[in-house]
């Protein structure tokens, strides 16, 4: 019997998970895929954003505004890279400056510090490639780029080394509640009982509610389709740069990333499949051009990835975070789009707020560790390397030289406390494959070393689903 | 390893093998190889068919064959040899930084000779629509499963781009029992060698779709299926025409791209029509003293060139360490014009010039009964006749270095149709 299960692996579990951590609670993740961080979390936007867009007094701009804030400390305590780069709402004409007039304002209304509206010739001076038609921009400081993934992964690593329990090729495929209790049903998998049950299950966060919960919200997933860029291209803008916003959202940005890439998109496809993340031609030249509007040099021919993600809309507008009425101790974290992962360490504290409310025991335990080490061998100081290089000599042999990742990092990724199991898992917690060359050299190496290190045949190693397999058997 | 060096060269494949020799037989017996992989030979150790050096040893060999030809000449000795090391920078000084399970280095050399190849183009290069699943590989890659690891990646196949490269692991994957739907090319023409197209494709029975292109690839977890269409003269889709072809498996045979990150470091000078460095007569770069070859300056379709080019190179290092460069002169740059697509070496100095200059070029279509013209101000250099020219083969042509005498500025290189009376 756990206190407290919750479904779904991605940022907001994560951070559910982590600050659960710190008390003296049972706790367990289910996941339905074969790592964490597989859903939007791992394809999104990567932004923190400053927190003026969200209409106020909703709960996106209340937990978006106490989010960002949160970055600093957790990015510092669990290694992840994170960087205030600022971001610019960019303005063509009278029509668009009154709106980004408007957003300053409501910002202000929200409590967004260091805003300010540049002139022309201030946002040259910050972004050099911008279009020649841009009259101005809101500019806020406070905007920033992250690695997703590497958040959720240290997150859920830091819960886990906290105590709690993680469960992976979970899919949960029904709930029942008796006496209290929450009975999880999973496919082929013994089932999970519990107290509480947090549903974080992202775009399938409609239909888990409605395993146990009478049915009032919809899950409408919007697709979206991004270039990534060339680090030869890492220059070509500073922040975060955004046209002005209308009916179909932030639009199409572009933005350096934390690995020093650039993103490029995303389109809006409005979908009825949660699953279906193909890319589309059509879409993803709108979301070249779009770009282009913003920084008219940008082009496509050092693009090294396309990929899509799917936001989880909620159909009501606003962040569902509650106490499901009608089942006590249900509690959804639901329709987590944008800003849904500058709003997560907030949704956390928010919903493990309402938990406490309806009865969680929240007793902090003596020893919570707030700390994951997780650093690249070249990120590291010459003294750490040299010691590192004594310990390890493969911390010497670079496997990936797109992204100079050693061997050593590679048997880190593997032999952690949520360690990859996949091609991809050790593409997200150490970036071999990430480069230009996409995983051409390093691809058969990262899966040399997997099969070694897990003891396992090369067959059995996959890219990341659990039918994707790379290899069908031995050549002749 | 020692700390300093006359000749260090970044990369152990043929064009470094190649280099390393030369510049031992023109007298210096203190250089280093640099080898990231854990033998000498680069891409040829997985290029286990036949077909190498046809030009250069007038004799059929296989890739590790025509390796280890040279591999044996650099064991002769005055070549070290360090395996399993990555360099990751070198200066315009040309301190050399290298790491290795041993540690961080720095190597000091006179001259550096730059042989790190190039890489492929992958399916995020070209954006190919559709779903990301397992079971979608860059040719050489599967190359290297199949033919070092011994790994079959499929077994039905669709393969993108009609280069050499994906014609050869056709018939490698026909071979091993595969099987293989279609080669599928964008261009109106195979891009690779003619003799691969009957070697690879006809012989087998393998249809080759020119003028068409993947238009999507489907499978959410391995791939199912791709979705084939016509394309016009601009590479564009022609709606309606599309037809989905089931497998499990898409190579990409799309494109090679010479390396330079180590040579932008450097501060070496790249040419945007090759992707490499803008070299001159000597295979030196823009920066004195480093030098380049093989398929970092600009993709060959024949190691029997870049032996060739890459012995050039060797030599000149040896001559700079022994300060025999002559540095005479301004320099005299090639322009391309009129189907030619580039030309390599980029530039000459009149002084330094061998009795014959070699120069590389591709075309930009297939041409038939072309005169290649040289011409400087208006006045003719010299013509070449050529009977047929297509972009997968690389265009060479000498030139004997008294045509050049009294050249200035640039020297124009142009096709003419023979019987046009120009």
């Amino acid at each position: 019997m756990y206190d407290v299960v919750i479904i779904g692996a991605g940022v907001s579990g994560g951070t559910v998970a982590r600050e659960l951590s710190r008390y003296n609670l049972k706790v367990i993740v289910l996941e339905k895929e074969t790592d964490v961080s597989c859903g939007t979390t791992k394809a999104n936007s990567a932004i923190i954003h400053a927190g003026y867009d969200p209409e106020e007094h909703s709960l996106m701009a209340r937990l978006n505004a106490e989010g960002n804030p949160m970055f600093d400390r957790i990015c510092e305590e669990l290694d992840v890279p994170f960087k205030r780069i600022g971001s610019l709402v960019v303005a063509y004409d009278e029509q668009q400056t009154a709106h980004i007039e408007a957003l300053y304002q409501r910002g202000l209304n929200i409590g967004i510090e260091k805003m300010k509206i540049l002139s022309r010739e201030e946002l040259r001076v910050r972004e050099p490639n911008i279009s020649p038609d841009a009259e101005g921009a809101l500019l806020a400081e406070t905007a920033g780029i992250i690695d997703p993934m590497l958040l959720t992964i240290s997150l859920i690593e830091n819960a886990v080394v906290n105590g709690c329990e993680l469960k992976l090729n979970y899919t949960v495929t029904g709930i029942t509640k008796e006496d209290g209790i929450f009975r999880i049903t999973g496919e082929a998998e013994q089932d999970v009982e519990a107290r509480y049950v947090v549903n974080a299950a992202g775009v399938y966060a409609d239909v888990v509610h409605n395993m146990v919960a009478a049915p009032d919200f919809r899950i409408l997933p919007r697709r979206g389709q991004y270039f990534v860029l060339d680090k030869s291209e890492g220059a070509v803008v500073n922040s975060v740069i955004f046209p002005c916003p209308d009916k179909g959202g932030k639009g199409i940005l572009i933005t350096p990333t934390v690995h020093g890439n650039i993103l490029l998109g995303p389109s809006s496809d409005d979908l009825e499949d949660p699953d279906d993340l193909m890319t589309t031609a059509e879409l993803l030249g709108k979301a070249r051009m779009g770009v282009r509007k913003l920084i008219p040099s940008v082009t496509t021919r050092n693009s090294i990835r396309t990929f899509a993600g799917m936001r989880a809309r909620p159909d009501t507008g606003d962040f569902i975070i509650r106490e499901a009425p009608g089942t006590k101790g249900f509690f959804d974290l639901a329709g987590i789009k944008s800003p849904g992962l500058s709003a997560a360490p907030a949704s956390a504290l928010y919903l493990i707020g309402l938990m406490e409310n309806s009865g969680l025991k929240l007793l902090e335990k003596e020893a919570f560790n707030p700390r994951v080490e997780w650093k690249l061998f070249l990120e590291r100081s010459d003294e750490d390397q040299n010691k590192l290089l004594k310990e390890n000599p493969l911390y010497g042999r670079i496997i990936c030289r797109c992204e100079s990742i050693t061997e050593g990092d590679i048997l880190d990724a593997i032999h952690r406390p949520v360690g990859a199991r996949t091609l991809d898992g050790v593409k997200r917690r150490c970036r071999p494959g990430m480069g230009r060359c996409q995983g051409g050299f390093c691809g058969p190496k990262v899966q040399k070393i997997l099969a070694r290190e897990q003891d396992r045949p090369w067959e059995d190693i996959v890219l990341e689903k659990k039918h994707s397999y790379i290899l069908t058997g031995r050549t002749k | 390893m020692k700390s300093k060096y006359d000749i260090i060269v970044i990369g152990g494949g043929p064009a470094g093998l190649a280099a390393a020799v030369e510049a031992r037989e023109n007298g210096i017996n203190n250089i280093l190889v640099l080898e990231r992989d854990v033998e000498l030979g680069g891409i040829l150790q997985q290029c286990i068919h036949n077909g190498f050096g046809l030009f250069y040893f007038k004799e059929e060999l296989t890739g590790p064959e025509y390796a280890q030809r040279f591999i044996n000449k650099v064991n002769e000795g005055g070549i070290d040899i360090v395996l399993d090391t990555i360099v990751t920078s070198i200066t315009v000084d040309k301190i050399v930084s290298i790491m290795n399970t041993e540690g961080k280095r720095d190597i000091s050399a006179k001259s550096v000779i730059l042989a790190m190849g190039c890489r492929e183009r992958t399916r995020g290069s070209i954006a190919i629509p559709g779903d990301r699943p397992a079971g979608v590989f860059t040719a050489g890659t599967a190359q290297r499963y199949i033919n070092i690891e011994g790994y079959m990646v499929g077994k039905s196949v669709v393969i993108l781009g009609s280069g050499d490269i994906g014609m050869i692991m056709a018939r490698r994957i026909v071979l091993e029992g595969g099987e293989v739907k279609a080669v599928v090319a964008r261009s109106s023409f195979p891009k690779g060698l003619t003799r691969n197209v009957v070697q690879c494709l006809d012989h087998y029975d393998i249809p080759l779709l020119l003028s068409h292109n993947i238009v999507e690839i489907k499978g959410r977890e391995r791939v199912e299926r791709v979705v084939i269409a016509q394309t016009d003269e601009h590479k564009q889709v022609i709606p309606g025409t599309e037809k989905g072809y089931d497998c499990d498996t898409v190579l990409l045979s799309v494109g090679l791209i010479p390396e330079n990150e180590l040579s932008k470091l450097a501060g070496v000078d790249l040419d945007p029509k090759t992707g490499g460095p803008v070299v001159n007569e000597s295979m030196e770069t823009s920066v004195e003293g480093i030098f380049a070859c093989g398929n970092v300056v600009h993709v060959h379709d024949l190691v029997d060139f870049v032996t060739e080019e890459s012995r050039r190179a060797g030599r000149n290092a040896a001559r700079y360490v022994n300060e025999e460069f002559n540095r005479e002169g301004e320099y005299v740059s090639f322009s391309t014009s009129g189907g030619l697509t580039y030309a390599a070496p980029q530039r000459f100095r009149y002084s330094n010039l061998p009795d014959k200059l070699d120069v590389f070029m591709r075309v930009d279509k297939v041409y038939q009964d072309q005169f290649v013209i040289l011409e400087n101000e208006g006045r003719e250099l010299a013509r070449f006749k050529e009977r047929h020219l297509t972009p997968g083969e690389m265009v060479k042509i000498t030139a004997p270095k008294e045509i050049f005498t009294g050249c200035e500025g640039k020297v124009r290189i142009s096709l003419v149709p023979r019987g046009d009376k120009t």
